[in-house]
């Protein structure tokens, strides 16, 4: 992997650290971050907020060298290790730290004093006004929502005009209209002000949704990178299916190999049922993992017919539960599957437990993931 | 009522209290945020005076104060006369005797303010200082409150460091406790009680008021981080 300087004119982020938390945890990762959103998704405990704590110099990585356009925030083999307050970085923290004991008003302004006085009251007004939390001004963080805060929080980052955003999962708490009302207007500010947005979050949903660029971050190394569609749709190793919400992931045994066809037959362990899935680099008899998206999953009432999709087979439904606009269906088919519905469909084809359904899956929709090396 | 004993108790307690503020609160941070390892040897040390006798504290002052010590003798040549059995000598040694006092409610009360405030200073690009005097100290003025007050009634109330330190020299180092201690060894109790009545009131008016201002963090006992 190359890491360049960037571009005398753009204000990239560029990241390449080592950093040995204890014996047993080390991070060491990677990685570019050029103006818009880039997504830092990974499990708890895989190593994002030390990475971002490290960027913004909060922690001194052992060695390697961290650069925003043509700053060098820290450089382990020049010996540059630039003062947090000189770096000029916004930072949301998960639990925003709000000074609590200011009021909105003097947190926004808290980064920008030394500007005089009026001109400071006018960035923060145009700011607040661009968070829509103008009439808050007054309050104390403890008197206001939990969205107003979060808006308070971005604002007091971005009033300073920072080179770089870094927000640490800050919309964990906030339901998801609030949510998107927030990130629209991020959206909007980051349109006019074109610097990395680097943003932590567990929630693979959300990366899909936000990052023009997602790195995929756990037991302190960095598993892939890139645009959401690649990262996220075509897993190669295990932590990564389950990062990115592969619900189902099976242990399998190469049955035959179809070259011409560019597919293989698997069985699955302990159970009668086989899969077609991608040709990989194996041959007949090794072991292999497969992962399958609920979502990707069909239920069919009858045994179907006239499909192109190479896997069908016959199942027991098991349970059915709602969460909110889906409904999770477990199914017994040789093994567990776990499929996600609309409701609309689970009433349609009128499922309930212990209904006997056919289980449809495209070949393509089977990825072979690498097993974990943890 | 010997009214001299106890303005110069007072006068005591203040300068002893003003000095802690000004050599506690960094001892009080340093503490709070150091990642020495080495950091307990400077916490044993400022907790000595909790658990030695005062008399073996007075001792070894008196003995640093000395003319045979080179402090002693540097302050004699600075001022021209020794450090023993003076005001100022007894200031030093109450100073020392009641650090613990004002350093660890402090101490206790800089380490409870959340990190992330903290940081979130610094990226937003505040100074240590300007950090310290926005965030760290207002958020932590009850134990702020609570090491003055409690440096201030434990001055007041000192006796075997007084003893060793200062002798007892009315209007120079006859403090309160000294004065009981005299009335006692001339059979006066009645005198004794009214000083002895007036400490005690004090000592439980200002302990009341601190424990009433921040209770969190006295949850347990001042001295527990």
């Amino acid at each position: 992997m190359a890491f360049g300087t960037g571009g005398a004119s753009d204000g990239r982020l560029s990241v390449r650290i080592a950093h040995r938390l204890s014996n047993s945890f080390a991070l060491e990762a990677g990685f570019e971050a050029p103006a818009g959103f880039t997504m830092l998704l990974g499990p708890s405990g895989g190593g994002k907020t030390t990475l971002l704590n490290c960027i913004a110099g909060f922690v001194r990585p052992d060695a390697g060298r961290i650069s925003l356009g043509t700053r060098v925030l820290f450089d382990s083999d020049a010996r540059i290790d630039m003062p947090v307050a000189e770096r000029q970085l916004g930072y949301v923290f998960q639990n925003l730290a709000l000074f609590p004991h200011l009021t909105v008003a003097q947190n926004v302004q808290y980064g920008i004093v030394k500007l005089p006085a009026d001109e400071r009251r006018a960035r923060m007004m145009t700011m607040l006004e661009s968070f829509r939390i103008a009439h808050l001004i007054a309050r104390k963080p403890g008197e206001v929502s939990g969205g107003e805060r979060q808006r308070a929080a971005l604002a007091r980052s971005l009033v300073t005009n920072p080179a770089a955003l870094l927000l640490d999962e800050p919309l964990v708490a906030l339901d998801n209209a609030t949510k998107s009302k927030i990130l629209d207007d991020l959206r909007a500010w980051n349109t006019a002000n074109e610097i990395p947005i680097l943003y932590v979050t567990h929630s693979p949903e959300e990366a899909f949704a936000l990052g023009e660029r997602v790195v995929v971050l756990d037991g302190g190394r960095i598993l892939a990178q890139g645009m959401p569609q690649y990262v996220l749709s075509t897993p190669r190793h295990e932590t990564i299916a389950q990062v990115v919400g592969f619900e189902n992931v099976f242990d399998a045994t190469v049955r035959s190999i179809a070259e011409t066809q560019g597919t293989m037959l698997c069985q699955l362990d302990g159970s009668p049922t086989q899969l077609e899935v991608p040709l990989g680099h194996t041959e007949a008899g090794d072991r292999v993992r497969i992962a399958i998206r609920a979502g990707d999953i069909i239920i069919a009432a009858e045994r179907p017919h006239g499909l192109s999709a190479r896997n069908s087979f016959p199942g027991r439904v098991l349970s059915i539960r709602r969460e909110g606009v889906r409904a999770v269906v477990m199914i017994e088919a040789g093994a567990t599957f776990e499929i996600h519905l609309t409701p609309a469909a689970i009433d349609e084809l009128r499922i309930e437990a212990e209904m006997e359904v056919w289980l449809v899956i495209k070949t393509y929709s089977c990825n072979l993931v690498e097993p974990s090396v943890r | 009522m010997d009214w001299s004993a106890i303005f110069l108790t007072l006068r005591l307690a203040l300068v002893v209290c003003a000095t802690l503020l000004v050599v506690g609160t960094p001892i009080a941070l340093w503490l709070s945020f150091t990642r020495w390892r080495w950091k307990f040897f400077v916490e044993s040390i400022v907790a000595l005076p909790l658990v030695l006798p005062p008399t073996v504290l007075g001792f070894y002052v008196l003995v640093a104060m000395g003319s045979n010590s080179p402090i002693g003798r540097w302050y004699q040549s600075f001022t021209g006369h020794g450090l023993p059995f003076t005001f100022e000598g007894l200031a030093i040694a109450s100073v020392i005797y009641s650090l613990p006092f004002a350093v660890q409610p402090m101490a206790a009360a800089f380490s409870q303010v959340d990190r992330n405030l903290i940081n979130a200073s610094s990226i937003l690009g505040a100074s240590r200082l300007r950090t310290f005097l926005r965030v760290v100290l207002p958020l932590s003025v009850g134990g702020v409150i609570t090491g003055f007050v409690l440096s201030f009634a434990h001055t007041l109330g000192e006796f075997g460091v007084v003893l060793m330190v200062g002798g007892n020299i009315p209007g120079v180092t006859r403090t309160v406790s000294i004065a009981i201690y005299d009335h006692v060894q001339a059979l006066d109790y009645a005198g004794a009680n009214r000083m002895a009545l007036l400490l005690m009131a004090f000592s439980f008016v200002t302990l009341s008021i601190t424990y009433s201002l921040n209770r969190r963090i006295w949850a347990v006992w001042p001295m527990h981080r």
